[in-house]
């Protein structure tokens, strides 16, 4: 089955609670999480790969929770024709997305590896990486 | 016996169509398979590249006489200013310049993402560009204000002119502070979290012609997509043979050149507008040089790999920005491109600014310029100085 990519909204009242956990004990859930995240406000934001057969079930587990749940909508896009394959993106990608194929020195990017966190959408020079909603 | 050819002798090759052309990448298996004296026996011309951003490049303009006539006193394009201390319409736009508005790193770090550099790609690209000019008018030239829109196509002449361009070698910068920083080499995490270097190595035309043995002025070039010509040196021309504590060399590094053409014949995908988050505009200038085999010594130097050129390491935190001499240490173009390097014992991640890959396509499309006998090579009608000149830097005083 394929993973799905989730956002994760929790507000100050519950971001201290071990929800996540009773994911994976409760409900046999494979977690991958991209991103978390707890702003001055305590309140977090989590980006989360959620794989298994009781995907709904902890969905809905999560909305009695009071956690909003959202797909993840937001894509990092290469505009090849502006990408100059210069590199300087490729050791700033956390997640090694964007790398460069060491034969030829182009920069490739591997969108099913990027965590949409868009540091590259801000360091590249020419304004090659896109935010597509 | 010596092998010795003349300029003209390889122009008459070209024109028949049997000069023999390789790319700088290409040259160096031919040396290691044939050797130096048969590589240039064979070989007529060998042709370089690079792709960085160069922020000391600009353009002259001259936008043509409106009716009532004005003598531009303060001129901006898509409200880029351009410096007007000329001619009555005449103009210099800088790749760094930036509109007034912008916020610049009060917002740290800044964006940058509109400036000179950015106007000169949309002209290049024929794109509209609003033209706007102030003035406090005179007897001949009355008009006190105009608000246009021009394109490339409808002015009179647009000089690409860049003061220093082709940097023959440069740094590889790191962060030995704790927080991340943003230079002109990119975004430098802290604690040597990554390194930066921008050159083509082995491919980058005065790495190619480390003595200036053939680079001079008046020698015709790739520029911008078109051709240009190398005009003079660049500012801050100090050639050298880098050499660490001990003595030791590690090769040319400190040339630059001032390079000249008609941006009217050049192309937008190499002249590309550039923003490095928290430093500021530039512009992305894609050059290429042809260097003719002369003789033995110039095809030695062209056959020179990413295993034998050296950049030097150096903490953009402080080491740069407050002038301490020193480095830590050299790193060659052949570890850099690996992906990572070894810095104070710690492996370090490194990427480029220079794009390989389009220094890689100058390169062969100056190679197909040349096989086509479309484009001849000029004898520099001066060479350039070379580290045997011992050119060494001013510094500012504060007095």
């Amino acid at each position: 089955m394929a993973p799905q990519k989730i956002i994760l909204r929790f507000g100050k009242d519950i971001a201290d609670r071990p929800i996540i956990y009773r994911l994976v004990r409760d409900y046999d859930l494979v977690i991958n999480i991209l991103k978390a995240n707890v702003d001055q406000n305590k309140e977090g934001t989590m980006v989360l790969e959620l794989t298994g057969d009781n995907c709904d079930l902890g969905l809905a587990y999560l909305k009695t929770q009071g956690v909003r749940v959202q797909p993840l909508a937001e894509d990092v896009f290469r505009n090849e024709e502006k990408c100059t394959s210069c590199g300087v993106c490729t050791d700033i990608c956390p997640s090694g997305a964007l790398y460069i194929e060491r034969s030829t020195m182009e920069v490739n990017f591997n969108s099913d590896n990027c965590i949409v966190c868009q540091i590259c959408v801000k360091v590249c020079p020419v304004k090659a990486m896109e935010v597509r909603f | 016996m010596a092998i010795e050819k003349t300029y003209a002798e390889i122009n008459e090759k070209i024109k028949s169509g049997r000069a023999v052309v390789l790319t700088a990448e290409e040259i160096i298996s031919l040396v290691e398979e044939k050797g130096i004296s048969e590589a240039a026996r064979s070989v007529d011309v060998v042709t370089t590249g690079t792709f960085g951003a160069m922020c000391s490049s600009g353009v002259f303009l001259n936008f043509g006489h409106s009716k009532p006539r004005i003598r531009m006193q303060k001129v901006w394009l898509n409200g880029v200013q351009a410096y007007s201390g000329i001619a009555a319409v005449d103009a210099y736009l800088g790749a760094t310049e930036l509109p007034e508005d912008d916020p610049c790193n009060n917002n740290y770090p800044g964006e940058f993402r509109y400036g000179g550099g950015h106007v000169i790609q949309d002209l290049a690209a024929r794109r509209p560009v609003c033209l706007r000019a102030t003035s406090y008018g005179t007897d001949c030239y009355p008009r006190q204000e105009i608000e246009t829109v021009i394109t490339l196509d409808d002015i009179n002449e647009a000089t690409l002119f860049n003061p220093r361009n082709s940097y023959q070698n440069y740094n590889c910068a790191v962060n030995l502070s704790n927080r991340t920083i943003y230079t002109y080499l990119g975004m430098l995490k802290p604690g040597l979290g990554n390194a930066h270097y921008s050159s083509a190595g082995q491919l980058s035309p005065l790495l190619n012609d480390p003595y200036f043995m053939t680079i001079g002025i008046g020698t015709k070039i790739f520029l911008g997509g078109g051709v240009g010509y190398v005009a003079w040196n660049g500012t801050q021309n100090f050639p050298e043979i880098q050499k660490d504590a001990a003595g030791k060399g590690y090769g040319p590094a400190g040339a630059t050149l001032s390079v000249i053409g008609d941006l009217k014949q050049m192309d937008a995908n190499w002249l590309v507008g550039t923003s490095m988050l928290g430093y500021g505009a530039s512009l992305t200038v894609g050059l290429g040089i042809p260097i003719p085999i002369l003789n033995e010594e110039v095809m030695r130097c062209v056959a020179v790999t990413d295993r034998d050129l050296y950049a030097p390491i150096v903490d953009y935190s402080e080491a740069f920005s407050q002038r301490i001499p020193g480095n830590l240490g050299f790193v060659s173009y052949a570890e850099l491109k690996s992906g990572k390097i070894t810095v104070n014992g710690r492996e370090v991640p490194t990427a480029p600014l220079s794009s390989y890959p389009r220094a890689r396509q100058i390169a062969g499309i100056l190679k197909n310029w040349i096989e086509q006998g479309d484009f001849l090579l000029t004898e520099p009608v001066k060479l350039l100085p070379s580290y045997k000149d011992n050119i060494s830097a001013n510094t500012l005083k504060i007095v």
